[in-house]
């Protein structure tokens, strides 16, 4: 049996013993997955794989086995490869099959040469998928990397390549220089042009040239602080760091879908012939017909230099539900663990949430039912669409909040302790106008360029209203606000593809936080009442969190993602007697009751009842939920005779 | 050519399909190949005579294309540099056997076709590795008629006389109007279609594959699979018939054929390995296409030592550049001269799949198109097309130098044949019928479906289930879905009639109007939904803007120009403004838009439903004000609705309890049942698709007595009152409402159940929206002139009142404004406002009986 360390380090090697055991049958492919797939079975294997969500790629090792957490971001054509091929020796004449799954380049040795004309070869097909890590991630996602040896690895590669660690800096380096080969040798680069490439015409641009020059002058220590990023990573969020990836699917590509949550498992490539191939094919053969089918900017997006954009060969690749490591990765009953997990967790459910409660009222500066809110809001998730309609969205709008922005950044800090992906969007006439919400299609790089609404299912984004001032929003900034609205009603963004619309479902968690009402819909708007002012909010804010314990703080996130998952029902008695309630408050008071408010209050039972952990629906929740609406409502009454006016 | 090398694919297991399974030993011509291979290096001024077509097409000698040149450039050059003319570009063995008299061809230059063989050099035929070395010997002697093309099954001479068949005798029975105008039906369609060429002069022959098809199965597989051989062999059949029968025919270039839809592929994502180098159909739209590329196909050196010059064919994309000169020996001396090299235009197109094809969720897939020569600039970023073409995969060359290949091929598909699906439109046939291909099966299920007799209700019910009752107005809805017929009047000088229903909501805030138009919205293919609050006239209409690209002005179609055929829906139908609801007013009722911007006159189809939601203006329905008081359209807009329903929000117990258990029931529903309720979308789709494309319903001869008379006692019912309870436009609408009640139960007749339905659902919305609030009569001159009939009596009442006491004022030529209005109202019995008053008053100033100025009335 090869040892762990060569299934992990050197897959290439298990792939090809297999290859080699049951070449002429097509079932190898099979096998290698399963091979793979017993193996991440075992005891705690999954942890030994290296992450590249943890570890920078400069320090795992091409071609061996990393995984990758991450959402797909965009999905290119799928592309034929040769899946079997034949190298022949031209001295010898001796030929030998490869393969070519898995791979970037089809190899051969230095004394051989690819027979393109063998009727051995294969030609399989593949689905390249663009992702990046899950956006608004949380930085304690990280923090648990459950196994200490891992640690242990990363320190030993580091030691291992630590000369090679300069290599990161490169980014800044080469669009130093990409801006610098513009001002310098434009005419050099066309005379390049004109000389070799008489039939490609204007759309070759004239950038490849230039890239050679980069890699050549690679060697310079030019630092620029002041240049932007070369390449748009395409991150949804601004200010995302971390590696984007080219995902190469290699089976069931039609099951993922754009803005999934994917865990992978890949053999890394990062072969620096992946970047060296663009500049030399176009330098060479420039007359070559199939050279001038892309735009530039396409051969740059859809071929990012390797070191960059590391390319994954997937050997297994799951769907994920939620992406907190303190739960069980997929949690379907069969498991004996996972049902064990779950069942002792349950058990100590009810203090848990006690504590929740009390954390977040604190945070709420002491206002109970807004916190209370704040769970239901936290744990709600669309669980239905009918037709158009999106069930299980509850969007609350936080009023009253104090105009400074410190209580909401901080009320977003909070979020962002609790749940694994969060975003906090600030709502400034700035931003609505100047940032990217809708995602639109690219056509000239073909590519979809992301936007801030391009987000993972069950991510928080958190809308901060008290800095909007007033002002004018352009064209940019209507489309922006109309866009919020609409996930905010209906859970879906409309991709913007030039010529025609996508549409495509999501399931945010949007928090309003606002002074008045927020101009943006919500299903529910709870108005603050703060029992304390604290003197000093930051100090107040900061004592919180540092007080809180990190076991209590895990057990709140288990908490939060856990309730998230349970399924729920409602028994034929309490239907009837929500029936009789319903028309019970029609009868008294037909003007303020409507089907809105039964819809709500409905919600709001069915997220009281799970954040007790409780399934079904009953009499007492049912009328706790009624209780805590009217609350909330007698509030938002109140609020109207203090301010005078219609809010 | 047969490149078997270029189709990585065809070799696991596609081969063998078919009767005859080809082993090595069945393709037994290689000769032709063996010539080519010698052809790539000669020079062009010596040119064996070519023995098999794809040779022939491919040959050096054929090409007359000088730089990348208009044509009739190109035509005027050719004499000049070579003889083009040669009979013999098209001679085979067999037809030399048959003795084909060429004598037409001559003079008529063949255009080689970059579309079939770009990659027709990529690799050469490894006779070795094959074993067929000892074969070729053996073929080149048994010749005859048994010679098959290398790699295929493919037999020149029967392939040729098969096609030659095809063209003379094939009847379309099948044939339908829309494409072949000016045909005889009767006739072989593609001998008419040689006569067309003949007169305009264009020589290319579109063939519909399905067409071949229903002819001659087998002939049309081969073309599936071997385009790249098979094609030129029609080429050849085609011309031989043409200069035949046209002998003095003179055309640019030879006829090319060009076959288009080929069923072997419809949709991009289907696409696989297997289809490589096979003739496939996908649609698509056209997202970008790239300047015209000159490609090189000959390069021309010269010695710069002795002047010797020499020809090089392009191969594989790269020149194999003369070292030595053949005349003087000198080494390194050849140079290019450009301006003599030859080229071909080519273009290349990205083309994405269409947004129907694309799965939910995912990204659309694009590929690349090469077009060559006439097929350039043919389209246009934005079109949506139809294409057939070779699919074509080439491996990618890592490294000249390094022996390592990306193991990534590159496809593209070279177009043969485009097909713009939008200009179909223009005709004005409904392209679903062509696009939404129905099985057996499924219409199968929908006949029975509608056969049912309460499918009227199922439908209606299946039609967002999750919004509560409201039965007429999904019904409305269903109707307007269904649309009525649509008549050309056009020769009686009335223009197209409406066939659309255009359906208005109003009522109280949060009786999920968005949610029936957001359903509608999913529902249909071509929905537009916009928010009248956020649309402005050119976001509905269209509008012009110049392309960053080409810098050219172009038509940017909106809202209601891409829902064409479709239902366009508008939220907040009230906000919108005054200049917005404007452009509505032709839409409405004359279908078209009329254009007049930045130097673009013209006329679009809007042939659209309209489904409208508007919000009284008081944002609670005021049950004591009409429905032009209550939400302030004007009523020229109102009165083109079909339908105008109130959603209002009753006041009744029975309805909250089950409003209350269907809420419920939405909270904890299984989702199985979620899953079953998607299924009758997807039902209620097809089905609707089905009766809009298939169903034309003629109203009976009951139906029509049954709707004069219903017009006739709604005219009656208004008429004893002295007041006109509906108008023409209200026949019209009952028409297209019996229509599309006869559409959904898939009858060709109108009957009169239909109109009885069409008149109840008519009544209905009449009586929700055209009650006077003050009488509680169903008045339609509310919606017609903004005015119950009573009310317009009271203020003429109330004029004469004002003017009989002005008379007994006597003879005072002027009036204190404020005494007038108090006397007026100590008069009368009724509460009299000032707005009254003053109507009143400007009603008597039209009448030239006194005018106002300021506080002063003066009688005149």
């Amino acid at each position: 049996m090869p040892c762990v360390a060569d299934w992990l380090n050197n897959p290439f090697s298990i792939v090809q013993g297999i290859f080699a055991q049951n070449v002429p049958n097509s079932d190898w492919e099979k096998k290698v997955t399963e091979y793979f797939k017993e193996k991440l079975k075992e005891n705690n294997a999954t942890n030994w794989v290296p992450s590249l969500n943890d570890v920078p790629v400069h320090y795992l090792k091409p071609n061996s086995l990393v995984k990758f957490r991450c959402m797909v971001q965009d999905m290119f054509d799928p592309e034929f490869y040769m899946g079997i091929y034949e190298t022949v020796d031209p001295n010898t004449n001796a030929r030998v099959l490869h393969f070519g799954k898995y791979r970037d380049v089809a190899e051969c040795g230095p004394q051989q040469e690819i027979d393109l004309n063998s009727s051995q070869t294969v030609t399989s097909e593949r689905q390249t998928f663009y992702c990046v890590p899950v956006p608004g991630e949380s930085a304690w996602l990280s923090l648990f990397v459950l196994n200490p040896q891992f640690y242990a690895y990363i320190s030993a590669s580091q030691a291992r390549v630590s000369p090679s660690t300069s290599y990161t800096p490169s980014r800044h380096k080469r669009s130093y220089e990409e801006d610098e080969d513009m001002d310098l040798h434009p005419s050099k680069q066309k005379e390049q042009h004109m000389g070799n490439n008489c039939s490609g015409g204007d759309i070759h641009g004239c950038v490849e040239p230039k890239r050679l020059e980069t890699e050549a002058s690679a060697g310079h220590h030019l630092i620029s602080p002041n240049c932007s990023p070369p390449l748009d990573l395409n991150f949804p969020l601004p200010g995302e760091k971390g590696p984007a990836c080219l995902v190469k699917v290699y089976e069931s590509w039609d099951s993922f879908k754009v803005n999934d949550v994917l865990e992978v498992y890949g053999i890394l490539s990062v072969d620096p012939v992946l970047s060296i191939v663009n500049n030399e094919e176009r330098d060479s053969s420039t007359l070559d017909p199939m050279e001038c089918m892309d735009t530039v900017e396409e051969q740059r997006v859809h071929s990012p230099p390797a070191s960059l954009v590391p390319r994954i060969h997937v050997i297994l690749a799951q769907k994920l539900q939620h992406i907190n490591p303190l739960l069980p990765a997929c949690l379907n009953e069969e498991e004996s663990k996972t049902c064990e997990f779950v069942s002792n967790f349950m058990s100590e459910l009810s203090p848990v949430r006690a504590e929740l409660l009390g954390f977040l009222t604190h945070a709420l500066l002491g206002d109970s039912l807004a916190a209370e809110y704040l769970i239901l809001h936290l744990i709600s998730t669309v669980y239905a669409r009918r037709d158009v309609l999106p069930l299980g969205k509850f969007t609350v709008n936080l009023s009253g909040c104090p105009r400074n922005s410190i209580f909401t950044e901080h009320i977003y800090r909070i979020v962002q302790q609790l749940v694994p992906a969060s975003y906090r969007l600030q709502m400034t006439i700035e931003n609505m106008n100047h940032s990217r919400f809708i995602p639109h299609k690219d056509y000239a790089a073909n590519r979809l360029v992301s936007g801030v609404l391009q987000l993972a299912s069950n991510t928080s984004l958190v809308v901060d209203e008290t800095q909007l001032e007033q002002g004018q929003l352009d064209t940019t900034g209507v489309h922006n606000v109309t866009a919020l609205g609409n996930l905010i009603t209906w859970q879906k963004v409309d991709y913007d593809f030039n010529y025609h619309q996508m549409e495509f479902p999501c399931n945010i968690n949007v928090l309003i936080t606002s002074e008045g009402r927020s101009l943006l819909p919500s299903d529910c708007q709870v108005h603050l009442q703060p029992q304390i002012i604290p003197p000093n909010m930051e100090e107040y804010m900061n004592s919180l969190l540092t007080a809180v314990l990190p076991s209590v703080l895990n057990k709140f996130r288990i908490y939060l993602s856990l309730l998230r998952l349970l399924d729920y029902s409602i028994s034929e008695e309490v239907t009837k007697a929500v029936e009789e309630d319903f028309v019970d408050m029609r009868k008294n008071d037909p003007d303020s009751i409507t089907a809105d408010d039964l819809h709500r209050t409905l919600l709001v039972a069915r997220f009281l009842s799970l954040s007790a952990g409780q399934t079904t629906l009953s009499r007492e929740r049912w009328l706790r939920a009624k209780q805590l609406e009217a609350l909330r409502k007698a509030r938002l009454q109140q609020q109207k005779c203090v301010n005078g006016n219609e809010l | 050519m047969s490149s078997p090398a270029s189709t990585p694919s065809r070799r696991r297991g596609k081969r063998g399909r078919g009767s005859n399974p080809l082993t090595p030993q069945d393709a037994r011509s290689p000769p032709s190949q063996k010539r080519r291979t010698d052809d790539s290096t000669s020079t062009g001024d010596l040119q064996p005579i070519p023995t098999s077509p794809p040779a022939g097409v491919q040959s050096p000698s054929a090409h007359d294309a000088l730089f990348s040149s208009p044509p009739q450039f190109r035509h005027s050059a050719i004499p000049l540099d070579f003889d083009i003319s040669s009979p013999l570009t098209y001679g085979t063995p067999s037809s030399r056997v048959e003795g084909t008299p060429r004598s037409g061809v001559r003079g008529t230059p063949v255009r080689q076709r970059p579309d079939l063989g770009s990659v027709r050099k990529a690799r050469q035929v490894d006779l070795h590795s094959d074993g067929l070395s000892e074969d070729v010997v053996a073929t080149e002697q048994s010749l005859g008629q048994k010679l098959v093309i290398w790699g295929t099954d493919v037999n020149v001479a029967s392939c040729k006389e098969k096609f030659q068949r095809f063209l003379q005798r094939f009847i379309d029975p099948l044939a339908k109007e829309d494409e072949d105008i000016g045909l005889d039906l009767n006739e072989p369609r593609y001998m008419q279609r040689l006569e067309e060429i003949n007169m305009v002069g264009e020589p290319f022959l579109n063939v519909n594959c399905d067409h071949l098809r229903s002819f001659d199965e087998n002939l049309y597989r081969q073309l599936i699979c071997y385009p790249q051989e098979v094609i030129p062999t029609f080429d050849m059949a085609a011309n031989e018939i043409f200069f035949d029968r046209y002998p003095d025919s003179i055309l640019e270039h030879q006829i090319q054929v060009r076959p288009y839809n080929a069923l072997k592929t419809r949709n991009m994502r289907s696409l696989n390995p297997e289809d490589i180098d096979q003739l496939i159909t996908i649609n698509g739209m056209v997202i970008r296409s790239s300047q015209l590329i000159p490609e090189m196909q000959e390069a021309f050196f010269k010695c710069q030592v002795c002047a010797f010059t020499t020809r090089v064919e392009i191969d594989r994309g790269r020149i194999a550049e003369p070292s030595v000169c053949k005349n003087c020996n000198t080494t390194h001396s050849m140079a290019l001269i450009h301006n003599r090299s030859m080229f071909s235009d080519k273009q290349m197109i990205k083309l994405q799949e269409s947004p129907e094809d694309m799965p939910a969720g995912q990204t659309p897939h694009t590929v690349a198109l090469f077009a060559h020569n006439d097929l350039v600039d043919k389209v246009q970023p934005g079109d949506r097309v139809n294409v057939t073409g070779i699919y074509r995969a080439v491996p990618i060359r890592v490294n000249p130098r390094i022996s390592n290949v990306k193991s990534v091929y590159k496809t593209h598909i070279d177009v043969i044949h485009y097909r713009k699906t939008d200009s179909k439109r223009l005709h004005g046939v409904d392209e679903e019928t062509e696009q939404k291909m129905f099985t057996e099966e499924r219409v199968q299920i929908l006949k029975e479906l509608s056969k049912k007799q309460d499918i009227y209700e199922r439908l209606s019910s299946a039609l967002a289930p999750s919004i509560y009752e409201h039965e007429d107005i999904k019904k409305g809805i269903l109707l307007q879905l269904f649309g009525g017929s649509r008549k050309d009047f056009t020769h009686t000088g009335r223009g197209n009639f409406r066939a659309e229903i255009n359906i208005l909501l109003c009522g109280d805030p949060g009786t999920s109007k968005s949610q029936l138009l957001q359903y509608v919205y999913n529902l249909v293919p071509r929905g537009q939904y916009t928010s009248g609050k956020g649309s402005s006239a050119v976001g509905l209409t269209a509008y012009v803007m110049k392309d960053p690209e080409t810098r050219q002005l172009v038509l940017q179609t909106g809202a209601l120009v891409l829902s064409d055929n479709g239902i366009c829906c508008i939220d907040e139908f009230d906000k919108m403004n005054e200049s917005t609801r404007s452009v509505l007013h032709e839409v409405m009722e004359q279908q078209t838009l009329s254009i007049a911007k930045a130097g673009i006159i013209c006329q679009l189809n809007a042939r659209t439903s309209i489904l409208a939601a508007a919000n009284p203006i008081e944002s609670q329905w005021n049950p004591k004000k009409t429905t032009i008081e209550n939400i302030q359209l004007p009523h020229t807009l109102l009165s083109r609705f079909d339908l105008i329903f109130l959603m209002l929000d009753p006041r009744d117990e029975a309805y909250d309890r089950r409003l209350a258990r269907h809420l419920v029931s939405l909270y904890y529903q299984s989702e199985e049942k979620m899953e079953e309720e998607y299924m009758d979308m997807a039902v209620l789709r097809d089905y609707i698709a089905y009766a809009r494309s298939y169903v034309n319903p003629r109203l009976s001869e009951e139906a029509s007595q049954a709707l004069i008379e219903a017009y006739v006692d709604m005219r009656k019912i208004g008429s004893g009152r002295g007041m006109v309870s509906a108008y023409p436009r209200q026949l019209e609408s009952l028409i297209r409402l019996a229509e599309a009640h006869a559409k959904v139960r898939f009858s060709e007749k109108v009957e009169t159940i239909d109109v009885e339905e069409a008149k109840r659902l008519h009544r209905e919305a009449l009586k929700q929206s055209a009650t006077d609030p003050r009488t509680g009569i169903v008045d339609i001159s509310i919606l017609t002139t903004g005015m119950s009939a009573t009310a317009r009596k009271r203020k003429e009442e109330l004029a004469q009142a004002l003017r009989k006491l002005i008379q007994t004022k006597g003879k005072t030529p002027a009036l204190k404004y404020q005494q007038l209005f108090d006397d007026l109202r100590a008069q009368s019995d009724t509460a009299i406002t000032k707005e009254m008053f003053e109507e009143a008053l400007r009603a008597l100033a039209d009448d030239d009986f006194l005018t106002v100025t300021g506080k002063t009335v003066r009688l005149l």
